[in-house]
């Protein structure tokens, strides 16, 4: 009797890849939900071109690559990317905005540098800096959210939102405004104090921002949820909030007229959790190792910390999870663990003792 | 209770081992052939001793150990030798290998066996010849000549024993129901190493915790002993040597060094079972525990096997359906390999034969992008970065593969395992391994050949330059003959006629003078009877000390010796007259 022959071990846990993906785009669903309540369907819209563009982007380059193309479309990835890029998109933003970062996420940032697995950037990060260093204006027009809103205003309906969207129309006055992180950013001389007092944004908010932290608190409860599916391990999102925790706590400087606000106000507004959770844990262009995702995570929550106070925009995740991209491999060369049986780790490049 | 360490990594894969413990240890009918391959542990190949068409008997030695690592074999049952051929034999790459054939007579008829019940009386070396001839090799799928791992270590002094009953990969139960029905044995069999080994200070029995009632057996029977018995928690791959010193001990195994290097000797419970049985009971080992099971086979279970029985022979009889079966596997899901064919026999190695489903192991999915989850590093027993190695092992890049260690990886299969990606990792280290191994061999091929080389080179420059100062030698004494010879002053001229009188000339001188003649015969003789003082020299050390055949040789070359010196006087005296 003849029979066929595999390598060993025989047999696999079930989990996939496709199915890991799919995961994260399910734990994203509280945050979207948060979002699209808080600042209408321009979210939502987002999500569709986003995700189309991806899928037809993927599937134009994978066919010039002369690559199976639902083999590869079925891992999910590019959705993946989609969503996170939708996610951090403006709502409301014009609809080339979209396909011009998702492409370029797509095409430029995955594919050339050989699809899944090899991009050593954060696709989805650069197809947003690309589209925030090109277009400021549209990137930076945030809506304001929805308790916030005058009483005879109220966000677009979706036709309208689809005219803003792909016509160009403007959107209503009063339906635009700053975020909780550009109030700091613009601050002329006041005391946190008096920020939080002259503005509706932090006046009416439970505890860190209105419309930003109830956001932020819905990916957090996601990115809990992948950890406990064990997706990705504490290392990384940990070590990225905590430094920057700990750098507001640092600088903080008692509520002064220099201060860049209170470690809550950073941990839950902007993209702070989305960013922790969602994107430094993406593992193909962070650092391997346990210790070395904790050095990653810790560097991208400083640069974070750092761009938002120092630096000349509002939000930082999208540099700084760039940077941290780049400091990956060299990250990756000291933090080798030490392999059971041997004395210290060695350094990646060690060479082989010669006799 | 003895502390236990949590070793790192290590997966929960479905244990899968109810179904063959069902019953006890079966036996099967002889089967009408049994085929032994002369290689079925680590190390060389045994040397046959019998010849085809001898007679032989149950436990009679059909090979013996050829090198200083290697295991004799012996029939399993009485009957005739029939071939002395290639079989195929388990072998990841399906290949054949050398092996004997015997068919059965159905007697069963013993050889004569020599016991040893009062081994407490033996030496060491007597008990450690007594389980090497009785070919006894580690049990738990490694297959290491036990006596030779009990040589090396009573060179060194153990303080720690330990068994390994933890029987970490799914499926199989051969120890865990040999320890059920014959732990009495087994604890014989320890305490027969332990004299061996000169009592160490600990022993200890390491069981995963899933095994209960193998526990219970142990307990009954090392009461009252210093055996311990420890119990884990059940995780793969637990019982792999170096995991399992960790968890017993706290002490990781250096790399590249032993087990007794640290004072450890760590062997399998089945083997310390066929220790007993060759000790005790005089009988070699012919036979082992297997486990027969996967949902292909009707029944489930474990045989106590003769070694060389064909896995079709054992499917046979337990309603095995090919058309459910996805794969045939020797060994467990985790480590085992697959077979190309049924035809191949048990060997001392095989704890199990594993014959799936279709449903129960299916056809890998084909592998997808390496996303770099490190699922793997979190299960990898050894805490290396399996993910990194994928990547170098494809690029071939060596040197980064040394520097992460991957010649560490034991090969347990658990990233595979936990891989989304579907990826075969351990084929890849596998391989890389192969590579890496063949390129240091070429490398030190290539060392020696340079070696050579430059040695040559040396060599031919000396010879160049004693050539060079013979010519430089003989262009002095032409010229002193041209000074000598009053033409010569005029032959610098460039006319054809002087050149050729020049030639002629230097014709002339080349035929040595007699003089010159002489001298030269003289040196000759006086070498050769300097070479004929040293041949007789020679002789006489010989005819005192050497062999017989270096006597007929230095007799020739004295006698060579003295020729030489007769031709070259008779020469001279020609020369003279």
């Amino acid at each position: 009797m003849a029979f066929k022959q595999v390598s060993s071990p025989h047999g696999h846990a079930r989990q996939k890849t496709s199915e890991i993906m799919q995961l994260v785009v399910l734990a994203t669903v509280p945050g979207m939900l948060v979002l699209t309540y808080q600042f209408g369907w321009g979210l939502l819209i987002n999500l569709v071109i986003a995700t189309l563009s991806a899928i037809f982007a993927e599937t134009l380059i994978l066919k010039l690559r002369n690559r199976p193309i639902k083999f590869y479309l079925r891992d999910y990835s590019a959705v993946v990317t989609a969503v996170l890029l939708a996610l951090a998109l403006p709502p409301l933003a014009p609809w080339w905005l979209v396909v011009v970062a998702t492409v370029f996420s797509i095409v430029i940032a995955k594919q050339l540098y050989g699809g899944l697995g090899s991009n050593p950037f954060n696709p989805a990060m650069v197809g947003y800096v690309v589209a925030l260093i090109s277009f400021p204006i549209e990137m930076t027009t945030w809506i304001t959210p929805i308790s916030l809103l005058a009483a005879d205003v109220s966000h677009p309906a979706l036709l309208e939102s689809l005219s803003i969207v792909f016509a160009g129309n403007s959107p209503v006055d009063g339906v635009t405004g700053a975020t909780p992180l550009d109030l700091f950013k613009h601050n002329d001389g006041l005391l946190v104090d008096q920020i939080y007092q002259n503005n509706t944004l932090f006046s009416r908010a439970s505890f860190a921002g209105v419309g930003w932290e109830w956001a932020n608190v819905a990916f957090l409860i996601g990115g809990l949820a992948l950890l406990k599916a064990r997706i990705f391990t504490w290392h990384g999102p940990i070590a990225m909030l905590g430094t920057l925790a700990l750098m507001s706590m640092l600088f903080w400087d008692g509520g002064s007229s220099n201060s860049p606000g209170s470690p809550i106000m950073h941990l839950f507004s902007g993209a702070s959790m989305l960013g922790a959770f969602f994107i430094v844990t993406d593992p193909v262009s962070s650092a391997v190792s346990n210790r070395g995702r904790l050095i990653y995570g810790a560097l991208i929550g400083l640069l974070v910390y750092v761009i938002r106070a120092w630096g000349s925009y509002p939000d930082a995740v999208a540099f700084a999870v760039l940077l941290g991209n780049f400091a990956a491999p060299f990250i990756d060369n000291y933090t080798v663990p030490r392999t059971y049986g041997h004395d210290q780790s060695r350094s990646a490049t060690a060479k082989e003792k010669s006799e | 209770m003895r502390r236990i360490w949590n070793a790192p990594g290590g997966i929960h894969p479905p244990d899968n081992k109810a179904q063959s413990l069902i019953s006890g240890i079966g036996h099967l009918p002889l089967p009408e052939k049994l085929i032994l391959p002369l290689t079925q542990h680590v190390g060389t190949a045994a040397k046959t001793c019998v010849l085809v068409g001898e007679k032989v008997l149950k436990g009679q030695k059909l090979a013996s150990a050829n090198a200083s690592i290697s295991a004799p074999i012996h029939a399993p049952s009485s009957g005739w030798v029939t071939a002395i051929e290639e079989r195929p034999v388990a072998h990841p790459s399906g290949m054949s290998a050398p092996c004997i054939e015997i068919t059965c007579d159905g007697e069963d008829r013993w050889i004569e066996r020599v016991s040893y019940p009062d081994y407490q009386q033996a030496s060491a070396l007597q008990l450690r010849n007594l389980i090497a001839n009785a070919g006894v090799t580690g049990l738990g799928g490694a297959g290491f000549p036990s006596a030779i791992k009990l040589d090396g270590a009573a060179k060194k002094h153990i303080d720690t024993l330990i068994i390994n009953a933890t029987e970490c990969e799914p499926y199989i139960t051969a120890d865990d129901i040999l320890i059920r029905e014959r732990a009495d044995q087994i604890i014989q069999g320890i305490d027969i190493i332990s004299h061996l080994l000169g009592r160490p200070k600990t022993i200890l029995i390491g069981v995963e915790n899933n095994k209960p009632e193998a526990i219970a057996a142990l307990n009954l029977y090392c009461h009252g002993t210093n055996i311990e018995v420890v119990t884990f928690p059940t995780k793969y791959p637990s019982g792999g040597e170096k995991q399992l010193i960790y968890i017993l001990t706290g002490k990781e195994l250096p790399s590249g060094q032993l087990p007794a290097d640290i004072g450890i000797v760590c062997l399998n419970s089945g083997t310390a079972f066929a220790i007993k049985r060759a000790v005790i009971d005089g009988e070699p080992l012919i036979s082992r525990i297997t486990t027969l099971t996967g949902e292909a086979c009707g029944i489930n279970r474990n045989y106590e096997v003769l070694i060389g029985t064909p896995v079709s022979h054992l499917l046979r009889q337990n309603d095995f359906d090919q058309d459910l079966c996805s794969r045939l596997i020797m060994g467990g899901p985790m480590m085992g390999m697959s077979l190309a064919s049924s035809e191949v026999p048990l060997i001392k190695t095989s704890t199990c034969i594993l014959a799936p489903s279709h449903t129960e192991i299916p056809d890998d999915d084909p592998a997808q992008a390496c996303i770099r989850c490190g699922l793997c590093s979190e299960v990898c027993p050894a805490s290396l970065l399996p993910q990194q190695l994928y990547w170098y092992s494809r690029a071939k890049d060596h040197e980064r593969l040394q520097s992460h260690n991957l010649f560490d990886c034991i090969e347990c299969g658990a990233c595979s395992y936990v891989c989304p990606s579907n990826i075969p990792l351990v084929q890849y280290y596998r391989s890389s391994k192969g590579d890496i191994s063949n390129s240091l061999a070429d490398k030190a091929t290539a060392a020696v050949a340079r070696e050579r080389f430059e040695f040559r080179q040396v060599r031919l420059e000396k010879a160049d330059n004693a050539r060079e100062y013979k010519r430089e030698a003989r262009r002095l004494s032409t010229e002193q003959a041209k000074l000598a010879s009053p033409s010569a002053v005029q032959s610098t001229g460039s006319s054809a006629a002087d050149i050729i009188k020049a030639a002629q000339l230097r014709g002339i001188t080349k035929q040595a003078s007699p003089e010159q003649q002489r001298a030269k015969l003289e040196r000759t003789l006086l070498a050769a009877q300097m070479r004929l003082d040293e041949a007789e020299q020679r002789l006489l050390q010989v005819t005192n000390k050497g062999s017989a055949d270096q006597q007929t040789q230095q007799l020739a070359s004295v006698e060579a010796a003295k020729r030489k010196v007769e031709q070259t006087t008779q020469r001279l005296t020609e020369v003279s007259h």
